[in-house]
């Protein structure tokens, strides 16, 4: 199947990529043979999403070098890399739902019959022979509105083939789906292999990647580590190319003195999203609650603050067990929360620095209902001065600042309420690395206080620098609990990916 | 042009045709968007014809039919725009100015060819469309607030241009004004110019690429641009075709009334708007035809005739007008909740 001296389909050299001060992809390289399927591995953030969309054509590399079949190439569209052969099938992939099946697949291309006029019978019997070659069931007259993800997926296949693509690449395909999907997945990509296509399979789940691939290429940091023949590689082995280095110095912890539970979780669940979560957080503490993107993280954190409902389990804050569903109840009884989307949750970016920091203090600035202007002045510019957020006038709208100082506006809303319990989902995802510190420091200058933290954080340096205790979840439970001492990145990754463990609690 | 080639060997069609369809035709009828509109209007001719047989007379079928040309061409322009997500609040408005273009043509150059006058009235209503589709599309404001501006700003054209001056259908040709009294087979003339037009609008909606761009664009704007779909250049041509049929429609406004002037046309984007709606045009876009926006301005227009002619307070007629908005909404939105949980069971 494969042959050492055969030219690449797609050939990717040295790679750069960056967003302003963030670099996203320092040295990206990857070689793609037809006939294979190659694996991509890596963190996250590790660059792999940003190699994707330059492969893609969405984003243009500033510096490398890029061939297919040996031609270099430029795209400087989505179209110019589809009309090289380069498909891609995201994890959720952006359908027409008012358009039937057959058209999503042809939209733009449908075929014309007399007076050029689009012939809507041969589209549905084109759509229903490439359903039929794959083998699936999937009626093309009907509309794409409520189709399941797999199916979603396998309309962009569709459509790939359709579009004679050579080089299929797959962003996360199985992360939605069931396992009977997966295996109808990777049989059509097996087919697609073995007719010469070339496809690019990113995927956290180890056993995928050695069930379907037949080589696998890391990425650590932005950059190319190594490529690997999977028959020639363990599990164990490509773990380690992935988070191999040193927990830098960057996280300036202070040694905190950890006190009572400050918040105790017993047998939180909720249907289909996590179940049996239990933990704890004592005062002083920040446990880092680690895992991939989409282990249900996220969903227990807002559990947790009341904001989604839950099916069973209780929530207990200073010995006080606290109303499901209520969040306003929680931030009353001492918690904080910082969440992920600071755009368009933690923030209302319209508004000025000054009224975002005092927005959850409305109550205390007011004397019958009317907000006290100088005193809610007042306490904006002292959290403002406190945590250096960086804007010329309290004034100015929030949507003018850098990521990193819209996060400290975040903090700065939550510390002002003082809460006895904060948490922060991802606090320093898309912040640069000098204001990532200042996050860090702050957070760990919260602990000292007193203040009991629950991070939850996708970068495993992040954990790993800054934990106190750190909880592993995989697929909505918790599959490993590591104290500080103990946590080393293979172990966390190593748990996120237990989906054995998983399965069984 | 060629077809689009696919990578697999084609199979015989004739075996594989109908089978993978599915349901019955019949089945598809109801299922159509245009299919509860067209059913009330059907009811609702019947149903005033019973009470009162002259509804249906040959003058009765030809007001019936006048009375709803004009906003018929609207509707079918509108269908375009709204499909796409936007909407066009500005079409009374450059209605009022075409139609006083076509005024004073007549009265200022004394036997100009009609086929001249229909160029300059669909030309100038291309441009005000151009103009309002270059703000949407640069702007990038929604076409809401734009053609709201654009509303105010072509009526105030109006106004400044028309002052106190009123053309009447004296100033016109008597072969123009014959557009809208000659039938053939009882059907006025600018009625099957109408007719003729949203056959053409709504076969462009099926059968070309293009026609299909829109409803992608309205269906998801975000993933027609990931698909390549040139977002703005269709959202502009939409634009521009809605303002021709404007064009077309004040035209033919100045045929059929007797005075165009400075108020020309005021308050009609909101029927034409209310119209679409009725006949299946989601205002959310990615769906309906200009044949079913023009069948909802037919319902519209028909229904206050047939209110009167069984003797509904005519002060009723709106709210009537209104609940029928409601309505239709209201289908729709069942429709869509009943496909979905349907879905659920199946997938499950």
């Amino acid at each position: 199947m494969q042959n050492a001296t055969q030219q690449p389909l797609v050939s990717l050299r040295h790679a750069v990529k960056t967003f302003g001060p963030v670099v996203a992809l320092a040295d990206g390289s990857i070689e793609l043979n037809g006939g294979e399927v190659h694996a991509l591995a890596g963190e996250n953030g590790a660059g792999k999403s940003t190699l994707v969309k330059i492969l893609s054509g969405l984003y243009h590399r500033d510096a490398g070098e890029f061939e297919v079949e040996g031609r270099p190439v430029t795209f400087s569209t989505v179209a110019d890399s589809r009309a090289a052969g380069i498909s891609v099938i995201y994890q959720e992939p952006t359908l027409f739902p008012d358009l039937t099946v057959s058209e999503n697949i042809f939209v733009g291309r449908q075929p014309r019959g007399r007076f050029g006029m689009i012939d809507h019978k041969m589209m549905r019997d084109q759509a229903a022979d490439i359903f039929e070659y794959l083998g699936v069931p999937i009626d093309p007259a009907r509309m794409a509105d409520g189709l399941s993800i797999a199916d979603q997926q396998i309309i962009e296949i569709a459509k790939a083939i359709s579009l004679d693509a050579r080089v299929l690449i797959m962003d996360e395909p199985t992360a939605a789906l069931s396992g009977h999907e997966v295996d109808r997945l990777f049989e059509v990509a097996r087919s697609l292999r073995d007719k010469g296509a070339a496809l690019l399979f990113i995927s956290h789940r180890m056993e995928e990647i050695f069930d379907l691939c037949d080589r696998v290429t890391v990425f650590r940091d932005g950059a190319f580590v190594t490529t690997r023949m999977i028959s020639e590689t363990t599990r164990d082995e490509i773990v380690r190319d992935m988070v191999g280095r040193d927990i830098d110095q960057l996280f300036p912890k202070l040694e905190a003195e950890v006190g009572e539970a400050v918040l105790e979780v017993h047998g939180l669940n909720r249907a289909g999203v996590f179940r049996n979560i239990n933990f704890d957080v004592r005062a002083g503490e920040i446990v880092a609650l680690a895992g991939l993107v989409g282990a249900g993280r996220s969903e227990v954190a807002r559990a947790v603050m009341g904001i989604d409902p839950i099916d069973s389990g209780t929530v207990t804050l200073l010995g006080k067990q606290l109303k499901p569903g209520n969040p306003l109840a929680s931030i009353r009884a001492g918690m904080g929360f910082v969440p992920e989307d600071r755009r368009r949750q933690g923030l209302v970016m319209d508004l000025s620095v000054l009224r975002n920091t005092s927005l959850t203090l409305r109550d205390e600035l007011a004397t019958f209902g009317i907000i006290n202007a100088a005193k809610e002045a007042r306490t904006a510019q002292e959290w403002c001065e406190k945590l250096q957020v960086k804007t010329a006038t309290p004034h100015h709208s929030v949507s003018t600042l850098s990521g990193g100082n819209q996060q400290k506006v975040v903090l700065a809303k939550w510390l002002a309420t003082k809460p006895r319990l904060l948490i922060v989902d991802e606090p320093t995802r898309g912040i640069d690395v000098g204001t990532k510190a200042e996050v860090h420091r702050l957070l760990s200058q919260l602990a000292v206080d007193g203040v009991a933290i629950l991070m939850i954080s996708s970068e495993l340096p992040e954990v790993l620098g800054m934990a106190d205790r750190v909880l592993v979840m995989c697929e909505g439970a918790i599959t490993a609990e590591l104290s500080r001492a103990d946590a080393t990145a293979e172990l966390v990754v190593q748990a996120a990916t237990d989906h054995v463990k998983a399965a069984a609690s | 042009m060629t077809d689009t080639k696919t990578s697999l060997p084609r199979a015989d069609s004739t075996d594989t045709g109908p089978a993978r369809r599915q349901g019955t035709g019949l089945l598809r009828v109801f299922s159509m968007r245009e299919f509860p509109v067209t059913l009330a209007l059907i009811i609702l001719v019947l149903f005033t014809w019973l009470s009162n047989p002259r509804f249906l007379s040959s003058q009765g079928l030809k007001d019936l039919l006048l009375n709803a040309t004009i906003m018929m061409i609207l509707a079918a322009g509108q269908a375009l725009i709204i499909s796409t997500k936007s909407v066009d609040l500005s079409a009374g408005s450059a209605l009022g100015l075409t139609a006083f273009l076509t005024g004073t043509l007549f009265a200022t150059f004394e036997g100009i060819p009609i086929v001249v006058v229909f160029v300059a009235g669909i030309a100038l209503g291309a441009a005000l469309g151009a103009f309002n589709g270059l703000l949407v599309t640069t702007a990038k404001v929604p076409a809401l607030v734009i053609t709201l501006g654009t509303l105010y700003v072509f009526r105030g054209l109006n106004n400044w241009w028309a002052g106190g001056t009123q053309y009447f259908a004296g100033d016109r040709p008597k072969a123009f004004g014959n557009l809208s009294v000659t039938t053939v087979l009882g059907v006025p003339i600018i009625t099957i110019i109408a007719l003729v037009v949203i056959v053409f609008v709504t076969m462009f909606q099926r059968y070309t690429r293009s026609g299909r761009d829109l409803y992608a664009i309205g269906s998801d704007p975000a993933a027609a641009v990931v698909y390549g779909i040139p977002v703005g250049r269709r959202v502009f041509m939409a634009f521009l075709a809605n303002g021709a049929l404007v064009g077309l429609a004040g035209v033919l406004y100045a045929s059929r009334f007797n005075s165009v002037g400075a108020t020309t046309g005021t308050g009609l984007e909101l029927q034409v708007v209310a119209a679409a709606v009725v006949g299946g045009v989601a205002i959310v876009g990615g769906v309906g035809t200009a044949a079913g926006a023009a069948i909802g301005a037919m319902l519209l227009t028909t229904i206050t005739g047939s209110l009167t002619t069984i003797g509904v307070d005519k002060f009723w007629q709106q709210a009537v007008v209104g609940v029928l908005i409601l309505a239709s909404i209201l289908i729709d939105r069942l429709a869509t909740l009943r496909r979905a949980s349907q879905l659920r069971k199946a997938t499950q």
